[in-house]
């Protein structure tokens, strides 16, 4: 069956990440993963941190992203990520780093450092944790 | 003959300076293409939260929100842009006099400052400073413009402003730049008009997904967070440009002052030299 295609954006406040045709898209909703094609019905919801994941002909290409909104409108899909990454650049021992970082930061709030925001220390450690795992199915 | 020696100690003096002010606007150019180049990058993504914000309003009947209603101004906030150095034109001085006409002998205003400059004067006058961003560098990130927006938000929230300008400036060219102020909370509603250009017009019903006012409520923060980040990308870029320009001008004109002054050093040497030899002939005559 030769699927229909649509036109995806993805953008960033700092790029725009993603623009071109698309099949499918699979995207972290807040209620739930969700996926896309052709010819579905206007909507707009709210995104969760989580891959999202687009591609034509049996090729998908996997974004990390950091929440954001989804709309899909006349047959196109827009994304607004807060950030989003490929998951091809993403740099492991940075997001490594990362990960120890936030963790660090969690135990000192845990032990009553009340100067330690525990949320987000907690929001760095997901992120830090969607890189790594999504980095490491990459390869 | 002393004459000379000053002149001469003059030029040099005004070409180390004319060094300098030239490295300073070569830089400033360089810092300019690259502000402006993430000005063009910003766009699309502030386009579309216009655009779906302006969707979103129209779909949803009585829209509720803190940050959208309007309340009874008693106390209004400035969100000042500046920069951090100065040697820049007129760019501190325009922003500075703009939001000080507004705010001087007035109890029932404060500030958030973000630039050195603007925080020094305002410190000066004595005005109330809720919060002070100086030294973000050149590069600008999302991260900086979502912290500043956090803070403004919760003051807004807290009751500490009713009301809230965003004054920057507005770049145009590197000639020009124009210090605007619009009114970032509580947010205007947006007009009809912005709704259509970002394509995808004013759309048909929509689904909400968990609902629309979570949508509503989760989008108008990152509203907030992208007009600030734009005011942030605009005014880093007219600073550069403004520096540009006046640095271009300060190298032409120690240009015009060495070129007097050579001449002014060519005739104090053609000078001392015809006296010189009316001497030297006036001792010959004195002898013969």
């Amino acid at each position: 069956m030769a699927n229909q295609t649509y036109l995806l954006e993805v953008v960033t406040p700092e790029r725009v990440v993603v623009n071109e045709e698309v099949e499918v898209t699979s995207a972290p909703g807040t209620e739930g993963s969700l996926g896309i094609l052709a010819d579905h019905a206007p909507m707009l919801t709210a995104l969760n941190i989580g891959l999202l994941e687009y591609g034509k002909h049996g090729e998908n290409k996997k974004l990390t992203i950091t929440g954001g909104f989804l709309e899909v409108a006349n047959n196109k899909v827009t994304v607004l990520a807060t950030a989003a990454e490929k998951v091809q650049e993403i740099d492991l021992s940075r997001a490594e780093a990362a990960r120890r970082r936030a963790e660090q930061r969690i135990e000192k709030a845990q032990t009553g450092n009340s100067e330690v925001d525990i949320d987000r220390a907690e929001m760095a450690l997901k992120r830090a944790l969607l890189r790594l795992e999504a980095a490491k199915h990459n390869q | 003959m002393a004459g000379m020696r000053d002149i001469k100690r003059r030029i040099r003096s005004i070409k180390s300076t004319q060094q300098i002010t030239k490295a300073m606007k070569m830089v400033a150019a360089a810092k300019l293409r690259r502000a402006q180049e993430k000005v063009t990058q910003a766009r699309p993504y502030a386009k579309r939260v216009q655009g779906v914000l302006s969707r979103l309003v129209a779909a949803v009947q009585d829209v509720n929100h803190p940050l959208l209603e309007t309340r009874d101004v008693k106390h209004t906030g400035y969100v000042i842009v500046t920069a951090d150095r100065g040697l820049c034109g007129g760019y501190n001085g325009n922003i500075i006099r703009k939001v000080h006409q507004d705010v001087k002998g007035r109890n029932d205003v404060s500030l958030v400052c973000v630039g050195r400059k603007g925080r020094d004067f305002f410190r000066r006058t004595g005005k109330k400073i809720e919060a002070e961003y100086v030294g973000l560098g050149e590069d600008i990130t999302y991260a900086m413009a979502k912290e500043i927006a956090g803070k403004v938000m919760a003051l807004y929230q807290e009751g500490v402003f009713d009301k809230v300008e965003l004054v920057f400036t507005e770049f145009f060219s590197a000639l020009t730049q124009k210090p605007i102020q619009m009114q970032l909370l509580p947010i205007p509603s947006p007009s009809g008009e912005a709704a259509g250009d970002d394509g995808n017009g004013v759309g048909p019903l929509y689904e909400f997904e968990p609902s629309a006012e979570a949508v509503l409520s989760e989008l108008l923060p990152r509203y907030v967070e992208n007009q600030i980040y734009r005011a942030l990308l605009e005014s880093k870029a007219s600073e550069q440009g403004a520096r540009m320009t006046a640095m271009g001008s300060a190298t032409d004109n120690a240009k015009e002052m060495i070129d007097k002054l050579t001449l002014s050093f060519n005739r104090a040497r053609q000078a001392a030299i015809t006296k010189e030899i009316s001497e030297v002939v006036g001792g010959a005559a004195a002898l013969g």
